[in-house]
Order: C-alpha cells, then structure tokens, then sequence
C-alpha cells in the first residue's frame, strides 16, 4: 500500500508546531499588559522606539513560564536564533544577552513563518539595494552570495536593480526614525535567513521527513481503517484507576532497583570508574546479590528473565519431577524466535521429546489442546506449538512458581544473598581509575564466562560483604 | 507466554481462502468473521461495495471514531496526577555527563546499547556505524554504509551482529568480528527491503527476526537468515517513524509511531492493527513502552510527550512545558519507570516524573539536537547522542 502525505510544502508542515508556540509566546511578551515594558533607545544620535533590554527578556521568561536563569536565557536565546527578536547594537551576533543590552521585536512581515524560504529574488534585491547605497558596503560572504547570485538569476537582473532602486527612493521619502527601523528589520532578517555559515534552520527538517511524496490511494486505505475500528470497538477496558494505581505500584515496587533513581551498591560504575556492580551482578555469579534474588519474586517473568533464575528453578522443579515443564518451554520459545529454515525439525524434536505418547519427557497438557496441536504439527509452522506453550506456561506459574518462592531453596538463597557494602569515596576526588576494557560478547562464550568468574573472585575479598 | 496484554489470536482456515493462518477477528455487518490478513486486504481492495462512496465509507470510520472516543471515556474515572498526590515528590535531580564520545564525522542519528550493559552502537549522516566500549570509550568496530543517513542502527541480542539501514531503504545485519584486519562490510546481510526509507530497527528476542519501519508507511517482520518477508503491517497513512517492542519476554505485540500523528499496536502474528491512538498535534517521533508493558510514551513534534495505557485503551498523561517550544525527538523510561527521558530538537534534555507529571530537571550539554536517548539494560546511566556529533553518558 502507497501513502501521501498531504503536504504541499513538506518544510512548513514540518516547523509549523515550534514556530507557531513561539509566536504565541512572542504576542504575549508584547501585550501591553502582561507584556515586556518597552522604552526608548537612543542609538547614536537617532531615538528607536520600543526597545526593551535582555534582561527584560530573561526576567519575563522567568516569570511566565517557572523556570530557572539558564533555560530562561536558553529560551530566549532560540527567539534570537529564528529571528523574533533582533539585537540593536550588534546586529551581526545573535546571541540573547541577559544585560542591558537592546533587542527589538521583529514584524510579522518578516518572521519566519510568514516567510519561508528566503526567496532568492528578494535577497538579490536586498543586496543590490546595499550596493547603490553604498558602494562597498557588502561584506566579504554577501560579496560572494552577491556575485553567485549574479550568475544565476542573471535573465532577471535588470528587474532586480530596478526593484532596488525603487525601494531606495521609497525609502527616502519616509521619517528618519522609521527609515532606520525598517532597515534595522530587513537588515535582522537577512542576518537569520541568509548568515556566512549554511544554518541549521535549512535543516530544521530531517532530509526525509515529507520531502518525499507516495501515491495514496483513499478507497484502500479507509477500508482498511473502517474494519480496524471495528476491531478497536469490541475490546475490553480497564477502568482508569486500577490501571493508573498500577504504575504507581510499579514504580515503588522498583524503585530500589533503578540505579538512576536510588543508586546502587557498590556504587555506580558511570561514576566512580569501578566496575564492581556489574562483575556482582554478572550472569555466572557463584552468589547472586539479594535486590537480584527479590526481584525475582516480583513476577514469574522476572524470575524466566535472569539467566541464574531460570537455573535456580530448574533445580526446583527437578526436585519436583516436573522439570519437563521448563525444557518444553524453553524448546518452544526457541522454535518461535528461530531461524524459520529449522522450523521443521525443531518442531519435529520437541514433538518427539515431550508431546508424543511414551515420550521421555512428555508434558501434561489438557486433552483439548493436545489434539489441536498435534493436528496442527501436520503442517508445522512458527506458531504452532503457541497453545501448548500457553498452557506449560500458565501452569508454571500458578502452581510452581508460588511454591517455589515459599520453598527452602528460595529463602536459602535469598538468606545468603550479599549485600554490597557502598565503595568508600577516593580520599584524592580527582584521582581517576583505571578503565578497564572488558571481553566483547562476540567472543566465544566459554572464554567471556571465564573471564567473568576470574574477576569476581579477586574482588570478593575486598568489598562485599556477608549477612 | 504473555502475563500482560494477551490477546487470543485464533489459528485456523481462513473463512475466505481455507488456508491455515493466523486469522484476524474482525466484524462485518455484526456478523464475525475470521479472515487471515490477506483476504482482509484483497477485500480491502476490491472497490466499495454498491452504493459507498469514498466519502459515505469516510463519513462511516468518523462515527466509529467518536463512538470509540465515547467508550474510552466511559471508564476513565482518574487522572493520573490525582492518583500521584500520596507519593513524594522526587527531590534535587543531578544528572552529569560521565562520558563524551567522540568520533562520529556528522550527525548522530540513532544509537542502541548491547545487553552488555556498556557497549553501544551508534550511526551518523555521515554513513558510518561504529560499536564503542561507551565505558572506556574505545571504539571497537566501524562499519561504512553504502549510503548517508543511518537512521536506524540495532545490537543483537547475543551481542554478536549488529542491524542498520536508512537511505538505502533496507537494513543490513553485519556480524561484528574479532579479527581486527577482517572487513565487516564483507559479511554483510541484506535483509530487509523497503520503497523507502528504513526510520527504525529492532531485533525481536533473538538474533533471527528483525522488526523494521519506514518511510513507506509499513511496518515489517523478516527472517535475518533467508531475508525471508514473516509478516508485513499496515495501517499507518504516513511515514512511520519509530517502533518499540512489547517488554515481555513471550510478547507478541509492538506499537509504532509515524508523521499521520498516530500510534498503533500490533500483533506480531496476525499482523492486525490492535489498538489505535490518535491524539497527538503533530509527528510522532518516537514510542517506548512502560517498563511493565501496560503503558506507552510518546515524543512529538508539537513538543509534548504522552502516556497511552493499553488496557484502559487511551491516553492518561501529557508531559509539557510553555517554556518547551520544540519537538521532542526521542524518549526512554528509567528503570523503574518513574522517570521519563526526552530528548528535543532546542538541545535541551528533559526530565519528567511519569507520575506527577512534572518536570524534574533539564539537562544542557548538546551543542545541536539531541536525536535519541537511551537508558541502558541495567539502568545504570543514559545515552544522549546528537547532531553535534558527539554522543553522551548521563549517570
């Protein structure tokens, strides 16, 4: 299926949300109310109206939005860069400066939104006019843009010049105040839209986004979506509270285990250059550490998900004589998540092993499913063990795991667990460790679980400690 | 399998084409009907039936749009922050860069981490992939593509291969060698192909699928191995440009972000659209699941990032900010979920507390935008990478 985006101009579609959030922050930084305090600026021997200084900026930033100096001043800085605010005595710098010094707002005519892209006529025109008006007035990279632009629009030249001229006669019929602010506006908007160095704005879409048109076709597509809403509409919800109350169990039942959030012991190895938290935690561990082991107890796949787990309850269930139940499902998941060319004997295998009648290690799975399953084994594909698995599965976890986690294995384990002790601080902060580099997974296992197990014991005499 | 979201997808003959498929369920004039998802199409595309137009089936998907905004909101009796006032507020947040990586010639466009919990890979505009030891910020494999743009890049879960693509409209699976002198480029794996651009790539639990999006629209599934098409999904109206995989170890479901400011949540199998949100202003940058699989972020160009819950089946929170004018690009949740990482296009990092809603700090350091953000496996820090060309460390 092949899909339009509706978009004449891919790039406006693109910067319309950010610039028009900055306009609306801009009309109310000039409300007359509300807004920035604008006065008077004298520069040289000329009065410009309506300036207001960077601080003024910074401070109102500060207090509409609650945020701190840096980010009102980071803010601020952006209505800069686009072009909504120009600097008075430096034009040529557009940086936001939380001082004295003056900005004006600039008018609609020449934000960004209203205008863009800087269309190459009206630049040429610009320059041409910066030329009569002063010959060599054109610095170093207008010269150049001044000169390429020559060669390339040069069938309408003449219409440029003219153009040009007519504007420095207009021009000079107006007030001074007003000649100096309107050049002081153009002059702004040139300095965003056409700078020495290419700018980011010309990028302020990724190449590809919308730049690239498919054909669409209607029918198809809002067939599609009709059966989808049918779909969505039967499905079952959940009242809001429990599945909000949820997320805040969640969090705080994790919360000891999120590093970012509470840290962890020994200490950080991003921080303190010491790599001890990861060679504890490692999968080949002798003894685990005990956030590791409860955390096991927060669901069954947790417990599924860490490799040392999955053992610890293989051993479980062997006790039990029902270690089959883990093999089968361990063989389907590999069956769903392998190479499709294998599919076959694979399924094939785990047929053999647990599902046919006087298998070695054959499962016990309601009747109903096993026949389903064996017909469908007629014609093997990804899926097909699904159910089965869905059964072992659902059985494990309401009946082993539960006991499990009550057995003397568990609270064996969990009693002898460690508890790091925190890596005392550096007596010389600014003494750096050394970085050690560690074996790539894509070593061979073998070598990579050695390495493992030989770290962790030339540390264990040092800093964990026993309960 | 799945303890979560489980969904009870028939396996069957196709009422249509008696094939034995997995079947999407699905209801047609109140009568069920279970057809596999390539009669669903091939119906899809036979024209209108007599007497629809293309405007009156329009009309038609309107109603049970707003009939489906109806239902959602029928059970919505809390607001998330509500349900947050007993916790504590998080206190001061400090956050600095650990380690600054330097080496990429141009923009850093997307970066994924090795279930090592410290090696990452990292693709830029420039076309070149590079595996760094982010910890002691060694470089260990580069790989130059054929193409500029590497919008997406992915670690094997083995830690053995690693998945890019962008401009070139496929992804390749290159096995990461030992040898210093051997030429990864040689043992390349084509194995996706798109009409267009590759946004995104994920492994799935294995280094033997890939789940793929792009630019056309289309989300899809293939077999590393043969390159073979598993499943293909669509319903997306535009650009897709983001997909993350369902946390749970067994699950079956992904959701996927694109430019028709839409989220879906598919089912792997069936490849039917499961869920639909729309309520974003603008293009959907990225999604992240919440770390239990019951919730999903979103980072936007109308710079918010959302929370969709999927069993209450709508939106539950709005992360934003008057001072945040700029979209967010990317977003990733801290371990325990409670944090919320967003990266925008004003360089800036954004630190949210998903439950309260509020902002918990912001994070300077990116001298362009911060294009992805990553937490690592084990919690313990964050990758920033950026079009400054450098990528970071946050612990």
């Amino acid at each position: 299926m092949t899909i339009n985006t509706l978009s004449q101009d891919g790039v406006q579609r693109q910067q319309m949300p950010c610039l028009t959030k900055m306009e609306r922050m801009i009309i109310s930084m000039q409300d007359p109310d509300m807004g920035i305090k604008l006065r008077n600026q004298r520069l040289l021997i000329t009065v410009i109206p309506h300036a207001m200084t960077g601080l003024d900026i910074v401070e109102w930033l500060i207090k509409k939005c609650s945020i701190s100096d840096e980010e009102a001043l980071h803010v601020g800085q952006l209505f800069v860069k686009y072009g909504y605010i120009y600097p008075l005595k430096e034009p040529r710098n557009l940086i936001l400066k939380a001082d004295d010094s003056s900005y004006r707002f600039q008018t609609p005519y020449y934000w960004m939104s209203t205008r863009w892209p800087a269309s190459e006529l009206d630049y040429a025109i610009y320059l041409a006019k910066k030329n009569i008006r002063k010959q060599g007035e054109l610095i170093e990279y207008e010269k150049e843009c001044y000169n390429a632009l020559h060669k390339r629009i040069n069938h309408t030249w003449d219409f440029v010049v003219m153009q040009a001229r007519e504007q420095l006669r207009a021009s000079k019929q107006r007030r001074k105040g007003d000649r100096i602010v309107l050049e002081c506006q153009e002059q702004a908007y040139w300095l965003v839209n056409r700078p020495p160095v290419s700018p980011e704005h010309y990028k302020l879409t990724t190449l590809t986004k919308n730049t690239i048109a498919i054909t669409y076709c209607a029918v198809k597509y809002n067939q599609i979506f009709f059966l989808s809403c049918l779909f969505f509409l039967a499905r079952n919800r959940v009242k809001s509270s429990i599945c909000l109350e949820s997320y805040v169990k969640y969090c705080e039942q994790y919360q000891p285990h999120d590093p970012i959030m509470q840290g962890c012991l020994p200490s950080n190895p991003w921080i303190t250059d010491d790599i001890m938290f990861w060679n504890m935690n490692s999968e080949t561990v002798a003894l685990p550490t005990k956030l590791r082991v409860e955390r096991w107890s927060f669901s069954f796949m947790e417990l599924l998900n860490d490799q040392m787990g999955r053992k610890e309850f293989l051993t479980y269930l062997e006790k039990e004589f029902s270690a089959e139940n883990l093999c089968f499902w361990q063989a389907c998941e590999d069956v769903r998540h392998g190479e499709t060319a294998k599919i076959p004997e694979k399924v094939d295998e785990v047929y053999k092993q647990f599902l046919a009648p006087g298998a070695s290690r054959w499962v016990n799975i309601d009747s109903k499913t096993m026949e389903k399953t064996l017909e469908g084994l007629k014609r093997p594909h990804r899926f097909v063990l699904d159910d089965a698995q869905m059964h072992i599965y659902f059985l494990m976890k309401k009946d082993s795991y539960p006991r499990y986690l009550k057995s003397e294995l568990y609270k064996n384990l969990l009693a002898r667990a460690i508890v790091p002790q925190e890596t005392k601080k550096s007596v010389f902060p600014f003494m750096r460790r050394q970085r050690h580099s560690s074996p790539s997974p894509a070593l061979a296992t073998q070598t990579a679980e050695d390495d493992g197990k030989a770290k962790y014991s030339n540390s264990n005499s040092g800093t964990a400690s026993r309960l | 399998m799945c303890d979560q979201t489980f969904l009870a997808i028939t396996f069957g003959p196709c009422d249509n084409c008696s094939q034995n498929k997995p079947l999407m369920n699905i209801y047609l004039k109140n009568e069920p009907i279970n057809y596999c998802s390539l009669c669903v199409e091939l119906m899809a595309c036979q024209g209108l039936a007599k007497g629809e137009t293309t405007n009156t089936l329009k009309a038609e998907s309107e109603s049970l749009k707003a009939k489906l905004e109806e239902e959602r909101a029928k059970l919505h009796d809390v607001e998330l922050h509500q349900v947050a006032e007993k916790i504590d507020a998080l206190g001061q947040f400090v956050m600095k860069t650990r380690r600054t990586l330097k080496g990429h010639g141009n923009k850093v466009l997307c970066m994924d981490w090795c279930r090592d919990k410290r090696r990452i890979v990292s693709s830029s505009q420039d076309g070149k992939v590079i595996v760094w030891d982010a910890y002691t910020t060694n470089k260990e494999h580069a790989v130059t593509m054929p193409c500029t743009w590497v919008m997406a890049c992915a670690y094997a879960p083995s830690g053995c291969a690693v998945a890019c693509g962008g401009l070139d409209n496929k992804c390749s699976v290159y096995p990461l060698s030992l040898d210093k002198n051997e030429n990864l480029a040689a043992k390349k794996k084509s194995v996706a192909m798109h009409t267009n651009y590759l946004s995104s790539c994920s492994f799935t639990n294995s280094d033997m699928q890939i789940l793929t999006s792009s630019g056309d629209g289309t989300c899809a599934l293939w077999d590393v191995e043969s390159g073979q098409l598993l499943q293909s999904f669509h319903g997306h109206s535009a650009d897709v440009l983001s997909l993350d995989l369902a946390p749970s170890e067994t699950g079956n479901t992904f959701v996927s972000g694109g430019c028709d400011k839409k989220a879906n949540v598919w089912d792997m199998r069936s490849g039917q659209n499961v869920q639909s949100f729309e309520t974003h202003e603008s293009d959907i940058n990225n999604v992240k699941y919440y770390p239990s699989g019951d919730a999903f972020a979103t980072g936007s160009d109308d710079a918010t990032c959302r929370l969709y819950d999927l069993r209450a089946d709508r939106e539950v929170a709005i992360y934003s900010k008057d001072s945040i004018i700029f979209g967010a690009s990317s977003v990733d949740f801290s371990l325990s979920g409670r944090l919320l990482f967003a990266g925008y296009n004003d360089y800036t990092i954004n630190v949210w507390d998903v439950l309260k809603g509020t902002r918990v700090a912001i994070l300077f350091g990116h001298e362009n935008r911060v294009s992805t953000v990553r937490v690592s496996p084990d919690g313990t820090a964050f990758c920033s990478g950026s079009w400054d060309n450098t990528l970071r460390i946050w612990a």
